[in-house]
């Protein structure tokens, strides 16, 4: 598993690559956290293009990290999830609260154009 | 429940120590036990992700992440997997609150709560047996989808 993150504009972009479990998500969770409060940026993105595997753990690292953008008026939004992880994305409930989009693109458009709303 | 290898084509039982590391072993173990049966793509996740969810309780609420055993045991009879996920900690006091969506008694670890509520769904059918004091076994099945149907 490994992380980055970019800022861009008001978007903080978090790229995972590999499996979310519940073995890394407080690496995840501490490294999110930091990378939000240091930054400028209103919502997080995640693109999930290159995630390879998700299970509940990931599910309640999502809600965490809801949690704490909402806390600064802003939103989360997750890009390119594949049909396997959507299987789970769409059982949790997740959907009501965080929108998946097919495209990184898509999603920074949609949560800026959130903002100026 | 009791898993009696004559009934079964085929049964792979590995022991683990409860560390969380061990959770995506556990996970490709049981990929690479059904994989012979050619399964769908989403069938395959779905077992997966069922497991990574039995194990990961086992470790977070069984052991409460002190050491342990956690014992996997694949069995095959056709298209139909059955597999159980066993630890000796804990055990739980009220199964049908467990159960429940959403419940967690972990809120402070993040846990969504979601574990059985995914397990459910993913597999055919779940059993749990635990007792406080006793450990808890989940045993979940199913019948991998018809490649042809």
């Amino acid at each position: 598993m490994s992380l980055t993150s970019a800022e861009r504009g008001v978007n903080l972009v978090i790229s995972i690559t590999g499996d979310i479990d519940q073995h890394n998500t407080e690496e995840l969770r501490v490294k999110i956290d930091r990378a939000f409060e240091r930054s400028h940026c209103k919502h997080i993105i995640f693109d999930f293009s290159a995630v390879s595997f998700m299970d509940s753990s990931g599910i309640g690292l999502l809600i965490g990290r809801y949690k704490t953008a909402s806390a600064k008026g802003g939103t989360v939004a997750i890009a390119g999830m594949t049909n396997e992880l959507k299987r789970i994305y769409n059982i949790s409930g997740l959907k009501k609260i965080i929108k998946s989009f097919d495209t990184l693109e898509n999603a920074e458009d949609r949560a800026a154009s959130k903002l100026r709303a | 429940m009791e898993i009696t290898a004559d009934k079964f084509d085929n049964k792979i039982t590995i022991t683990m120590r409860a560390k969380s590391q061990n959770e995506s072993f556990a996970r490709v173990a049981a990929a690479a036990f059904v994989a012979p049966y050619d399964p769908l793509l989403n069938d395959l996740t779905d077992i997966k992700t069922a497991v990574s969810e039995a194990v990961t309780n086992a470790i977070i609420h069984g052991y409460e992440c002190n050491d342990g055993l956690v014992t996997l045991t694949f069995c095959s009879k056709d298209d139909e997997m059955l597999i159980s996920v066993s630890d000796d900690g804990v055990g739980i006091e009220d199964i049908e609150k467990a159960r429940e969506p959403m419940y967690t008694s972990k809120p402070e670890m993040e846990r969504s709560g979601m574990g059985f509520t995914v397990m459910e769904t993913f597999m055919d059918s779940v059993d749990v047996e635990s007792a406080p004091g006793r450990g808890t076994t989940v045993i979940m099945s199913k019948k991998l989808a018809n490649r042809a149907g």
